[in-house]
């Protein structure tokens, strides 16, 4: 109250504001309603054995900015604590975690991107996304034309080093080695800035303990079904897919990421050039991996469409589809690529191939790949604290 | 889909605990089982939407339940709560059976959660529900559904048609008109009158406007009202009422677990005279919990104060809305519009009359005053770091004690004392029987699961007979 004629209209018996306002500052609307949420919760406590954003939340007393980044991060969107919630609307006090948390988490990334003038990716992230790899390939398809003959594109190139007739290896490490280093960097001094925010300045390393309690939460995805129920739709009932496509995207992201490896390892260590035989073991780890993104993110977008859009962060919907399109299509063209290698289209493939594989990396610290990054680094800082808590 | 024409076996009126383990254990005994709740579908389940846990008889330590909790206990505990008020027949026979009920209650899909942080130190007793009473609302609906009980919302049950002890059929209201539903038995499971002011008001006159219900609007007692009338036995004294003090900004109704406020203990009390009135270090929170709604609903204007300084500000869980505060205690009664001189001067006085001794809250301890009236006789500190905060309180009404009598088989008793012939009851409908007085937390969800699953198994026994 500031001064004496609004004292005076002061009323003590007034509801003061929406349940659970308080008076912290926060940097923007999504935050102050993520305070006021967890403020409500804190004052509830039912969803504790949900997940761990709320045991988290019961640690504190208080939420800053850092707090609610934190929280919105170790949020996974698995929806029971909607369902389960006697306060979510119609009820008046208007209570929807998942979807709150998604928001801020959202800004959470556009927050944390570096450098900072690129933050303007996430706004439309789904166009930005489709820009940069429509262009991305087509710098490729004018650079193998440009390099050669555009005979030498539709050309027939068979055995070891085929691939590199139409780019010299050498050129291919350099621009994804430079790419993959960048995307490395911009991630690295993100999540710098998140643990800065997110943790106690006098206490802020990451133990080894912890870090493998994330790397176990985050492979099974422990918090993405519902405290054992399940996710759950906006209807009550569990009957989300979403955690088992998300481990074929996920695992099949990380076997993509093995044959690469093994190729590198063939390459610099055998002197064996690709492309390997279809029964050689970066193509079986692609294969395997390849269609795991296939079924994974195609799983997942059809999750998310079924989704009750009550609990979702609508306005990233674009974020969301341009990063399960990427992968699908790292994918696709991967597999049509090792399927017709042999023919003439081979130089057309490869142009896509890898004008898709640069722009997801390129994208990587400015999409939906960050998720996975900031939830991880949330889950480190969860099991510190917690391991800290004595729980 | 539910076909309002047909002869159900059993129609259950009601949506919360009690009526949806009437229903599945109705069905799962072959009968025909109509649901009817007053509710919109989100708000279905009456005073089971805001419920946590609930509190049954094992012999031993399980997943989530950290030790045994024999029959015994679980009697004596309830005894010392109702002061003896309570059918002991009745009361050991739903014990006995509340021990069948953790593992019947998950069968139906219910999860129980280990105990954890805000679990009220009750993880040894009571098994509390993942997710709370809305996920296990979820979960009994969803069960219900898919074994082929009807469920119809928004459907009001305005009048029943009972004649010599023998439910023929209720007239229900709905969004195109009033229907006539037959069944060959009737479980009324739709709770206590709460939530109609104007019953309150017979027992209360005027003071019960100023209550607030801590539930949903819909627990209006209209079938109990109806039952009485059509010549059942009550129980339970009519006159009471579970009430805690509540922040007196919260909502009419359905403001639930967030308006409680456990800050009584660490500061002062007053009225709207700025005065003290009872003793706020009584006894350990919760356990004196109870005693504050009705303690606020007997001063002026139902609404007292709870005044206490920053020093205590993060002792206590937070609630829906911050405490109001100002830097002097009489710039606070000036907020509250509450006499400041008067105000000044209970503070100083109680201030004054504060003997030092040891804080601990979870104990009895020795900090108390001296020579002044009334004492607080445990846990006194002086009021005396600003700024100095203040929750407006009124009682917030949880449940009503007034119901139909029942037997060990949930049937109804008539006024003569003869059972009736195809009526049964469950949860707080007839919770008087077991609970006359007082509260432990989670015995209302056992009444309801323990005499829910006992009258859609007999209803559905007596229709096929």
């Amino acid at each position: 109250m500031q001064g004496t004629e609004q004292a005076t209209e002061f009323d003590p018996l007034a509801a003061p504001s929406k349940a659970g306002q308080t008076n912290t500052p926060h940097a923007t609307e999504t935050l102050t309603e993520t305070d006021r949420l967890m403020t409500v919760c804190n004052s509830c406590r039912y969803c504790e054995g949900l997940c761990a954003v709320f045991p988290a939340m019961e640690m504190r007393r208080a939420f800053s900015d850092g707090d609610l980044n934190y929280l919105a991060n170790l949020c996974h969107s698995c929806g029971a604590c909607y369902d389960d919630c006697q306060f979510s609307p119609p009820h008046p006090f208007d209570v929807n975690v998942p979807r709150v948390m998604a928001e801020a988490r959202a800004e959470s990334y556009r927050h944390y991107a570096w450098p900072s003038a690129f933050s303007g990716l996430f706004a439309r992230n789904g166009l930005a996304v489709s820009v940069i790899a429509a262009l991305s390939v087509f710098v490729f398809i004018a650079g193998f034309v440009g390099w050669h003959d555009p005979a030498v594109l539709f050309g027939v190139h068979t055995g070891p080093g085929a691939f590199y007739a139409l780019m010299p290896h050498n050129t291919m490490v350099v621009i994804f080695g430079a790419v993959f280093l960048y995307a490395i960097l911009a991630l690295i001094m993100g999540v710098r800035a998140f643990w800065r925010d997110i943790t106690d300045p006098a206490d802020s390393a990451a133990d080894a303990g912890s870090v493998w309690q994330a790397v176990k939460d985050a492979g099974h995805l422990r918090y993405l079904d519902g405290g054992g129920a399940g996710c759950t739709n906006g209807e009550e009932t569990a009957t989300d897919t979403r955690r088992m496509y998300h481990h074929f995207t996920f695992y099949g992201f990380l076997l993509c990421f093995a044959a690469t490896s093994v190729a590198t390892l063939y390459h610099y260590l055998l002197g064996r050039e690709a492309p390997y035989p279809w029964y050689d073991l970066p193509v079986l780890l692609g294969i395997a991996g390849g269609v795991g993104l296939l079924i994974g993110p195609a799983g997942l977008l059809a999750a998310k469409w079924r989704r009750d859009p009550v609990i979702q962060d609508e306005a990233r919907f674009g974020m969301e589809v341009a990063f399960l399109a990427m992968l699908f299509l790292t994918s696709l063209t991967g597999l049509a690529l090792l399927v017709l290698r042999d023919t003439g289209a081979m130089g057309l493939l490869l142009a896509l191939h890898l004008g898709v594989v640069f722009s997801l990396f390129f994208t990587m610290p400015y999409g939906k790949f960050v998720h996975g990054i900031y939830r991880f680094v949330a889950l480190v800082r969860y099991a510190k604290e917690s391991r800290a808590a004595g729980h | 889909m539910a076909d309002l024409t047909k002869l159900y076996d059993v129609l259950v009126i009601g949506g919360g605990n009690a009526a949806l383990c009437a229903a599945i254990s109705a069905r799962r005994e072959g009968a025909e089982v109509l649901v009817l709740e007053r509710a919109e579908k989100f708000y279905r389940g009456g005073n089971t939407r805001h419920t946590r846990n609930m509190r049954c008889a094992h012999d031993a330590a399980t997943d989530t339940l950290t030790g045994p909790y024999p029959e015994d206990e679980l009697f004596e505990d309830l005894l010392r709560v109702t002061e003896g008020e309570t059918d002991e027949e009745l009361a050991r026979h739903m014990i006995h059976d509340s021990k069948e009920m953790l593992t019947w209650i998950q069968e139906q899909g219910v999860r129980f959660q280990p105990p954890l942080g805000g679990t009220l130190g009750l993880g040894r007793t009571n098994s509390f529900f993942l997710g709370g009473g809305r996920a296990m609302l979820n979960a009994l609906y969803d069960t219900a559904e898919t074994l082929g009980v009807d469920i119809c919302y928004e459907s009001e049950v305005t009048a029943l048609d009972i004649r010599d002890g023998h439910f023929d059929s209720a007239t229900v209201r709905q969004a195109d008109g009033e229907k006539t539903v037959r069944a060959k038995a009737v479980v009324a499971a739709s709770g206590g009158f709460e939530s109609n002011i104007d019953w309150l008001k017979e027992y209360w006159g005027e003071a019960a406007e100023n209550f607030l219900i801590r539930g949903t609007a819909n627990n209006q007692g209209t079938v109990l009202r109806m039952l009485l009338d059509a010549g059942v036995q009550p129980i339970g004294d009519p006159t009471q009422c579970h009430a805690v003090a509540i922040d007196a900004r919260a909502p009419k109704y359905d403001g639930g677990i967030i308006t409680r406020l456990d800050c009584v203990v660490f500061g002062i009390v007053v009225n709207k005279n700025a005065e003290r009135f009872y003793d706020e270090g009584e006894d350990i929170w919760p356990k004196r919990y109870a005693i504050w709604g009705r303690l606020v609903a007997q001063q002026p204007d139902q609404i007292a104060y709870i005044v206490f300084d920053h020093s205590v500000l993060t002792s206590f869980m937070p609630s829906l809305f911050p405490p109001i505060q100002d830097d002097t205690i009489a710039g606070l009664a000036r907020k509250l519009r509450i006499p400041a001189d008067t105000l000044e001067k209970t503070v100083s006085d109680f201030n004054a009359g504060v003997v030092d001794g040891t804080f601990d809250h979870t104990i009895l301890d020795d900090c108390h005053t001296e020579g002044v009236e009334p004492a607080k006789t445990h846990w006194a500190r002086r009021l005396e770091t600003p700024p100095y905060y203040a929750y407006p309180v009124r009682p917030g009404i949880t449940f009503t004690y007034l119901g139909t009598r029942v037997n060990k088989e949930a049937r109804i008793i008539m006024a003569d004392g003869t059972p009736a012939s195809n009526m049964f009851a469950a949860g707080e409908v007839m919770s008087g029987n077991v609970l006359g007085k007082g509260y432990a937390a989670g015995i209302g969800m056992t009444i309801g699961s323990v005499f829910g699953r006992i009258a859609g198994r007999e209803a559905a026994h007596n229709a096929r007979n």
